[in-house]
C-alpha cells in the first residue's frame, strides 16, 4: 500500500481520527492543496476551512478553524486548534466563531486588520459550505 | 469530664464527616480519572507542537528579526509570574505547594532588583499572595465556573499573556503549576514561557521541509499556540493534580475520623461503665445502710 498515507487529525483535545488516506485536501493558510502519496515535507499554516480525507474507507470532511500541516512522506498530521467533523457543525457554533473572529478583527490593528478579516470572510465561506 | 450525652454528640458528628470525606475523597477519584484522560488526550498535539516549533527554531532562531516571542525583548527586568492554583480548598498542600515555589522565586527576582508582576489563575493562589504581594498582582482569571478546563480556557489566559507581552509590560513569562506524578506526589513546577525555551536537543529537522506561506510566518503563527499549548497542558496537570491532592487529602481524613471514632468510642463505654459502678456502688452501700 504504497500509495496510501497516514492521516492524523488531533487538536489540543482529542485526536480526532487517524486513519490510510488516499488523498487528503487540506485549506493551506496560501490556497488549498492536495496531498497525496510521496508528497514534499511540507509544513503550512492553516486557514479556517474543511479538511477532506479520501481513504479506503470512504470519505471523510472535517471543519477545522486554524492550526498547522505537517506534511511528511508517508504521514500527514493536522494540528487544529479546533476541529469537528463537517456534519457535526452546526449554525450556532459558527455564528459563535464568526462572532468572536468579528470581535478580533474589530479590536485588530494596523496589518493585523487584513489577516482578520480575512479569518472572518473564510469562516463565513466555512459556514456556507458546512451548513448548506 | 464530658458527660456521656457530651460524647455521644460527638461521635455522631465525627460520623457525619467521615461521611462527608469519604464521599468528597470519592468524587475526587473520579474526576481524577477524567483528568487524568483528558490530560493524555492533549499529549499528542503538545507532542507534535514542540517537535515541529523546535525544528523551524532551530532553523530560524538565531536569524535576524526572529520573532520576539521567541528571543525576547532583549531585557530581563520585567517578570511575569503566572500562579496557577484550584479554585477549592480541602485539597491538602496542593495551592501552599504552587504558592511556596511562587514566593520563593519572587524573593530571588526581588533580590536581584528586578520588577515582578502576578498574574494568578485560580482564587486559591490569590488569596495566599494577597497577603503579601498585594500590590504586585496585575491580573485574576477566574475559572470558578469552569468544570472541565478546555483549549478555550488556555487560549484565552495566552491571549491575555501575549496582549502584555506585546504591550511590553514584561520581558519573561513563568507559569506555575503542579505537575501530576501520582495520587500522592505532586510536583511544583516553574516553566518558563516567553520567550519560548526550546530542547536544544533537536539539532536541526531530521527532514527539509518547504513552509508555506514562510517559515517566519509559519514560526510567527506557532509561537503564539506553542505558549497556549503550554499553558494548557500546564491546566490539565494542574487539574488532574487537584484532584489527586485532594483525593490523597481526605483519604488522610477519613482515615482520621475512623480512629477519632474509635478513641472516642472507647471513652464513651468507659464514662458508661464509670457511671454504672458508680450507681451500683451507690446501691450497694445505699442497702449496707439499712
Amino acid at each position: 500500500m504504497a500509495d496510501t498515507i497516514q492521516f492524523d487529525l488531533v487538536s489540543p483535545e482529542c485526536c480526532l481520527a487517524s486513519v490510510r488516506a488516499d488523498s487528503v485536501q487540506i485549506p493551506g493558510a496560501d490556497g488549498d492543496m492536495t496531498v497525496l502519496a510521496e508528497h514534499a515535507p511540507t509544513i503550512t499554516t492553516l486557514r479556517p476551512g474543511v479538511v477532506r480525507v479520501e481513504g479506503p474507507e470512504g470519505t471523510m470532511q472535517f471543519a477545522v478553524t486554524g492550526g498547522f500541516a505537517d506534511v511528511a512522506g508517508a504521514a500527514t498530521t493536522l494540528l487544529a486548534e479546533r476541529a469537528m467533523p463537517l456534519s457535526e457543525v452546526t449554525a450556532e457554533v459558527m455564528a459563535d466563531l464568526i462572532a468572536r473572529a468579528e470581535a478580533r478583527r474589530d479590536a485588530a490593528k494596523g496589518t493585523a486588520i487584513d489577516d482578520a478579516a480575512k479569518q472572518v470572510a473564510d469562516l463565513i465561506t466555512l459556514r456556507e459550505r458546512a451548513v448548506e | 469530664m464530658p458527660s456521656l450525652k457530651d460524647l455521644k454528640n460527638r461521635i455522631e458528628s465525627v460520623k457525619s464527616t467521615r461521611k462527608i470525606t469519604k464521599a468528597m475523597q470519592m468524587v475526587a477519584a473520579a474526576k481524577l480519572r477524567r483528568s487524568q484522560e483528558a490530560a493524555e488526550a492533549a499529549r499528542p498535539y503538545a507532542e507534535r507542537m514542540k517537535a515541529v516549533t523546535g525544528g523551524l527554531a532551530a532553523s530560524v532562531g538565531t536569524a535576524e528579526g526572529a520573532p520576539r516571542l521567541l528571543s525576547g525583548t532583549g531585557a530581563d527586568q520585567v517578570h511575569l509570574l503566572v500562579v496557577m492554583t484550584s479554585e477549592r480548598g480541602l485539597c491538602g498542600g496542593f495551592n501552599s505547594s504552587i504558592v511556596r515555589l511562587a514566593r520563593a522565586r519572587i524573593g530571588t527576582l526581588l533580590a536581584e532588583g528586578k520588577t515582578v508582576k502576578l498574574l494568578t489563575v485560580g482564587k486559591k493562589g490569590r488569596e495566599q499572595l494577597k497577603r503579601d504581594h498585594k500590590d504586585r498582582i496585575i491580573a485574576h482569571i477566574d475559572l470558578g465556573a469552569v468544570k472541565q478546563v478546555g483549549y478555550a480556557n488556555a487560549a484565552g489566559i495566552a491571549a491575555d499573556v501575549l496582549g502584555r507581552f506585546d504591550a511590553g509590560e514584561f520581558d519573561v513569562a513563568t507559569i506555575f503549576f503542579n505537575r501530576f506524578q501520582s495520587v500522592i506526589s505532586q510536583v511544583p513546577t516553574a516553566q518558563q514561557v516567553v520567550p519560548a525555551v526550546l530542547d536544544a536537543a533537536g539539532e536541526g529537522p531530521d527532514t527539509l521541509y518547504d513552509y508555506e506561506p514562510s517559515e517566519g510566518a509559519v514560526l510567527e503563527d506557532l509561537l503564539p499556540r506553542g505558549v497556549a499549548t503550554h499553558i494548557f497542558t500546564a491546566l490539565l496537570e494542574n487539574a488532574a493534580s487537584e484532584q489527586g491532592a485532594r483525593m490523597s487529602a481526605m483519604d488522610n481524613a477519613t482515615r482520621n475520623a475512623g480512629d477519632m471514632i474509635d478513641k472516642l468510642t472507647i471513652r464513651f463505654n468507659r464514662s458508661r461503665q464509670a457511671v454504672i459502678t458508680n450507681e451500683l456502688i451507690e446501691i450497694i452501700s445505699g442497702a449496707e445502710a439499712l
